[in-house]
């Protein structure tokens, strides 16, 4: 599996240089996570420093490299410190809480976003110029829209004017998570307009980057070749035209994955959804460097590991990926 | 046969029409509407901050001055202080295009610069500065961009405008590192490099003016990305409160719970204005996606040739053929592309 191992390596290489980066941003920068809180509590004494140094693990002690061996371990270990904001819990608990949340709706919702994009992407790149052609102004329009923004209107709408759906947190009040099924359907039914959201706004771009692509291939000669043979449409449409079209389709999804994910991490604050994003929230506001930190290593991993399947994917799709002169 | 008279057609005729019609005419519709669309707000941009009816920061005291809905006095209402929104708005779009325009003009540079650096050295820099470009396109740039900006200091105008221009780049510059790596084996590239051109000439000259709507494509998709971020940025906080920009007014809208008080002239403006600048955007590169390749084009946006409209499918007609009359012209479009080699001037098929 040559190209899933040159795969690999750019992942790694990757996540070591978010790693890096992460390692070196609060270094670089004016003012730590003890200092925050100094300002925020005026009244500590200056020996507190020292102590609150110690507790949180923000002091830099011993050489650069030592620092950073540790800070590798510490992270190997899912260690990423306590939590300014929420002290003393650790960082690693609070992630662990809110990641399912995120995981699960924007997993979700993309993966259905991307499967409906394609599909429409494919009918209107084969009909091209008919009906499907003229809503996409319409679509554009709403790819353009912030993902935060349409969650607004949205919530407006649906949930403060009509009242269909709740004004936002993740399920029903009083409700204790766990596999039971009062909870789950309350929090599906609080998830679908975050989803919602999420689905209007991005398939416009799936279904606007396949159209484009479909129609490239349709005018391929194989593909007129396949149409002479008086093969039926279905079976030109999906094994000749859309099984090459996909392609740089999977490609695409890779790339764009990061950029839904910073969108729908905007909108699960308005929705006050209890995931990443409304943590991330917690942290800027608190100025909790620690967290911050964390957070965009977990969502850099993830991305990473959404690549990582999208690739093979590609090899299970792709021939061409299987063999050795794959680039 | 008909491709015979062509030869005898005065061509110099229909040259110079279609010279006359410009480029605004042969560009595709979605371009021209995204095109004025953006230009409005450009042009809001420009005259906005001098003609606001009131100073956007100027919270009127008195209670009834507070979340008005729209009216003659305030057209768009006002917000729970009651500021004018049409004010904070035509003072917030200057400073978000502003910044959107500065961090595409810097980002596309520095993609030019690394895309074609690496196309050009080829060998080990071509492997690193692609394997650079690689991992910065992987690695999601809003929370990288959180984790930067949440130190106050970078949180200003000049400083966000750099980081995310740092981060703006790898997307532009993978592409346009493929299409230089296409045009440096072209024979023009080596015709000059024979006659001693000298590498950064062969570049300037050569290569980058062959790239120029991938370069612009690029650029529209960096303005397009900084604006989002900008404004999701603002929207959680992440910007100087102090400024008007169109993610501040979201911001102080969401946090003082314009939606709870059903304050939708509020917060639909500056939203409905980053949806507008976004989608004008698109529309506009599309119209650059339409120009390099004509197959994606509407089938009704058929170009006008000597007369006769045409669908961008088909092959560009031999001009007697299309001199022959609208019936001719007719019956040409309603063939595939092999149409050209059947014989025409019989016509009634």
């Amino acid at each position: 599996m040559y190209f899933i191992i040159r795969r690999l390596i750019f992942y790694v290489i990757t996540a070591w240089v978010a790693l890096t980066i992460n390692f070196f941003i609060p270094r670089l920068m004016p003012g730590n996570a003890v200092q925050a809180i100094l300002a925020k509590f005026p009244d500590l004494q200056p020996s507190a420093y020292h102590a609150l140094e110690a507790m949180l693990g923000v002091g830099h002690p011993g050489s650069i490299w030592h620092q950073y061996a540790t800070y590798v371990v510490d992270v190997s270990h899912f260690n990423f410190g306590t939590s300014v904001a929420e002290y003393p819990a650790q960082v690693s608990t609070l992630l662990g809480e809110t990641l399912p949340w995120t995981i699960t709706l924007v997993g979700t919702a993309t993966v259905i976003a991307f499967v409906i994009g394609t599909g429409l992407g494919i009918v209107a790149g084969w009909r091209h110029g008919g009906s499907l052609d003229r809503v996409l102004p319409g679509l554009m329009f709403l790819q353009a829209i912030p993902y935060f923004f349409f969650a607004l209107i949205l919530l407006e709408l649906f949930a403060l004017k009509l009242h269909v759906f709740p004004v936002g947190q993740g399920y029903g009040q009083g409700l204790i998570p766990g596999w039971h099924w009062d909870f789950i359907s309350s929090a599906i039914y609080h998830s679908l307009l975050p989803a919602l959201t999420i689905v209007l706004t991005s398939i416009a771009g799936w279904m606007l980057q396949m159209r484009n692509v479909m129609i490239t291939t349709t005018g391929e000669d194989y593909v007129v070749a396949a149409q002479a043979k008086g093969l039926h449409d279905r079976r030109v449409i999906f094994t000749y035209a859309a099984r090459n079209a996909i392609l740089p389709q999977l490609q695409g999804f890779g790339l764009a994955i990061g950029f839904v994910v910073s969108g729908a991490l905007i909108m699960e604050i308005v929705f006050s959804y209890p995931g990443i994003g409304l943590l991330l929230l917690n942290a800027v506001t608190s100025e909790d460097y620690p967290l911050m930190q964390a957070i965009f290593l977990v969502i850099t991993f993830a991305v990473l590991i959404a690549n990582l399947i999208v690739d093979l994917i590609i090899v299970f799709v792709d021939p061409r990926a299987r063999t050795r002169e794959a680039r | 046969m008909t491709v015979a008279p062509a030869i005898r057609v005065d061509s110099t005729a229909v040259t110079q029409e279609i010279a006359y019609r410009g480029r605004w005419r042969r560009m595709p519709t979605k371009a021209k509407v995204g095109a004025v669309v953006l230009g409005l707000f450009v042009l809001a941009a420009i005259i906005g901050p001098q003609v606001t009816p009131y100073d956007p920061s100027y919270g009127n005291p008195s209670p009834g001055a507070s979340l008005n809905a729209p009216s003659a006095a305030h057209l768009l209402g006002t917000t729970q202080s009651g500021q004018d929104v049409l004010s904070q708005l035509l003072v917030g779009i200057r400073l978000t295009l502003e910044l959107a325009i500065i961090v595409g003009v810097v980002a596309t540079a520095l993609a030019v610069i690394v895309g074609v650096a690496a196309a050009f050295l080829g060998g080990f820099w071509d492997e690193v500065l692609s394997l650079i470009t690689n991992v910065f396109l992987v690695i999601p740039p809003l929370p990288l961009l959180i984790v930067l900006l949440g130190y106050p200091s970078l949180r200003g105008q000049a400083p966000t405008i750099l980081v995310l221009a740092g981060l703006g780049w790898p997307w532009g510059a993978r592409v346009i590192r493929a299409q230089t790596l296409a045009i440096r084996n072209r024979d023009f590239v080596a015709a000059s490099r024979e006659t001693g051109e000298k590498s950064w000439r062969i570049i300037a000259f050569e290569i980058i003016p062959n790239e120029v709507s991938l370069i612009a494509a690029s650029f529209v998709n960096t303005v397009l990305y900084a604006i989002g971020a900008s404004v999701a940025l603002a929207f959680i906080g992440l910007a100087d409160l102090n400024s008007w920009s169109l993610g501040t007014i979201l911001y102080w809208a969401e946090s003082q719970q314009a939606l709870q008080l059903g304050a939708w002239w509020w917060f639909v403006p500056p939203g409905l204005a980053v949806a507008l600048i976004g989608t004008a955007l698109v529309l506009v590169n599309t119209g650059i996606d339409e120009l390099g390749n004509p197959r994606l084009r509407d089938a009704s946006s058929a170009s006008r040739i000597a007369g006769h409209w045409l669908p961008p499918a088909d092959p560009t007609p031999v001009l007697a053929q299309v001199r022959l009359g609208g019936r001719v012209a007719r019956f040409l479009h309603s063939f595939s592309r092999s149409s050209l080699l059947d014989d025409v001037t019989g016509g009634g098929r």
